[in-house]
């Protein structure tokens, strides 16, 4: 059974249509990797997967049930869906390791000590474990990047969502991100990652969407969606990407 | 007895010492209680009118924060669009009037709170609103609501950035309690109007009591820098170096 499965999803915004008649599922253990030009609706289709946008129309099924219906309900299923951001979205107020353990604390209601190991435990797993006293504003964005990751994962979400998770690094540190990401990978974690990185995106993926103008353009598996694209948008797409 | 302006200054000290005193610490009991409970009023309004209101929300949740924030919007406007003065004159005796009695003391320091409220409510919306809206979505990710994000994230946040605003707001608090003698609070005015008044040494009187109010203006000063200081944190941090290599 799909972990995550959309339906007929629709999103405007007023009278501007950002995603139109979207169907695509997830199952468990899959990598998607979402591409295409900008302004064609991959994060919108991110964020409404995560409810952060209201979908206009059509319905979003988590392991058989539709997700939404009321806050309670909401912030549940985000407990279960990590989203990790282009800009991170770090706590300014607290630590590496009191953004690790936050979660933990006030939405998973776990002890003090075991959120602390919990954090410890998936700081290490992205190098960051030394810098568990240092605040966000006093690291790199590789740095914070990967104590973002950490924080999602301290979660133990069933999907992880990844909003270009790269686009605001500076180019040397774009490396130790994809790095760990692709190490999740690996592992078996079910993500669904919005990114420009081509041949990251052709190394981890188990499926590639092309996303153009709020439709899903093309998807396949990535041997052959980069090898030999059918649609011709996909194609000009990918040719100006991959000479870059 | 012919005394000159030093010796009356010290003559009305040694005479009026206890007034001037006792008018100091009413005078400072009751800006700093007006204005910390008016801060506490000010936080919730802020707080009130920042709370998004989400087309998902139930119906009864629509209309219950509308008139919540309209409520709130009104007070704000009706207490900074008018003196005081005026508003003391209301509450402390305009409402004896239809057998709703408070002491002096309590409709003063109502006073200050309410106005407090109303001007700190926009700094503190201000404030909420200058934390960047990424760190809500990054609690929201995690699941938590609206008032976790609100009270861990963005408050302790936005504190820090109305430190300055709520110190301006006190040292005017404690100018301003020298108008609400017209309710008959013996503060610090009211004390030196008494001892002016006995021998009519107005200038010498309202010198000592311009110099009260100007030293406490200038320690509140000093305090609440240090406090600006304090709250700004640590610059450095150490590396946890049992975890170097892990
Ligand atoms: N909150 C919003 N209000 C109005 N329009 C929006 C909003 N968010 C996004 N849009 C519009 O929706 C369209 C798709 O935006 P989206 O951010 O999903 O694109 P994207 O594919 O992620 O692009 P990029 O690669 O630049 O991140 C854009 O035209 C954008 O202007
Ligand atoms: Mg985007």
């Amino acid at each position: 059974m799909a972990i995550i499965h959309v339906q007929h999803l629709s999103k405007a915004f007023g009278t501007h249509e950002v995603l139109r008649d979207i169907d695509f599922r997830i199952d468990k253990g899959e990598v998607v990797c979402i591409i295409g030009s900008s302004g064609s609706g991959k994060s919108t289709l991110l964020r409404c997967l995560n409810l952060l946008e209201t979908p206009t129309d059509g319905i979003i099924l988590f392991g058989g049930g539709e997700i939404g219906g009321g806050e309670k309900k909401i912030n549940e299923y985000r407990a279960k869906v990590g989203m990790v951001f282009q800009s991170f979205n770090l706590f300014n107020n607290m630590t590496v390791l009191e953004n690790c353990m936050a979660g933990s604390r006030k939405v998973l209601k776990k002890s003090k000590e075991e959120s602390k190991a919990n954090a410890i435990k998936y700081l290490k797993k992205v190098g960051m474990a030394p810098y568990i006293n240092a605040k966000p504003a006093q690291l790199s964005g590789g740095q914070k990047q990967r104590v973002a990751i950490a924080r999602a994962l301290t979660m133990e979400p069933e999907v992880l969502l990844f909003d270009e998770p790269t686009s605001a690094l500076d180019p040397e540190m774009v490396g130790e991100v994809l790095n760990v990401i692709k190490e999740l990978a690996e592992e078996g974690l079910t993500m669904i990652i919005v990114t420009h990185e081509m041949s990251f995106a052709r190394d981890v993926s188990t499926k590639t969407i092309f996303m153009d103008q709020g439709v899903i353009a093309e998807d396949g598996a990535p041997e052959k969606f980069f090898v030999s694209p059918k649609n011709p948008r996909t194609k000009e797409f990918l040719s100006r990407f991959m000479s870059a | 007895m012919e005394r000159n302006i030093i010796q009356w200054i010290i003559f009305l000290m040694q005479e009026y010492g206890t007034y001037f005193w006792k008018g100091t610490l009413v005078t400072l009991e009751t800006a700093i209680l007006g204005t910390l409970l008016g801060l506490v009023l000010g936080f919730v309004i802020g707080i009130v009118k920042s709370t998004p209101i989400a087309p998902e929300d139930s119906m009864v949740k629509k209309i219950y924060y509308k008139v919540l924030k309209t409520v709130c919007d009104g007070f704000v406007q009706v207490f900074r669009g008018t003196p005081m003065m005026v508003q003391a004159m209301i509450i402390y005796y305009g409402l004896k009037q239809y057998g709703i009695d408070i002491s002096s003391f309590n409709a003063a320091i109502l006073v200050i709170l309410l106005n407090t409220g109303a001007y700190m409510a926009e700094t503190v919306r201000g404030g909420i609103q200058s934390i960047d809206n990424g760190q809500f979505e990054g609690g929201k990710a995690l699941g938590m609501s609206h008032f976790t994000i609100m009270f861990s994230v963005v408050l302790p946040q936005a504190f820090r950035n109305i430190i300055p605003e709520t110190g301006n707001l006190f040292i005017t608090n404690l100018k301003m309690t020298s108008v609400l003698n017209v309710i008959g609070i013996s503060e610090l005015y009211f004390a030196t109007k008494t001892a002016a008044n006995t021998y009519y040494r107005y200038f010498e009187a309202f010198l000592i009591t311009g110099a009260i109010y100007f030293i406490l203006c200038a320690v509140f000063s000093k305090l609440l820098s240090i406090l600006e200081k304090k709250m700004e944190g640590k610059k450095d941090y150490e590396l946890a170096t049992e975890y170097i290599g892990d």
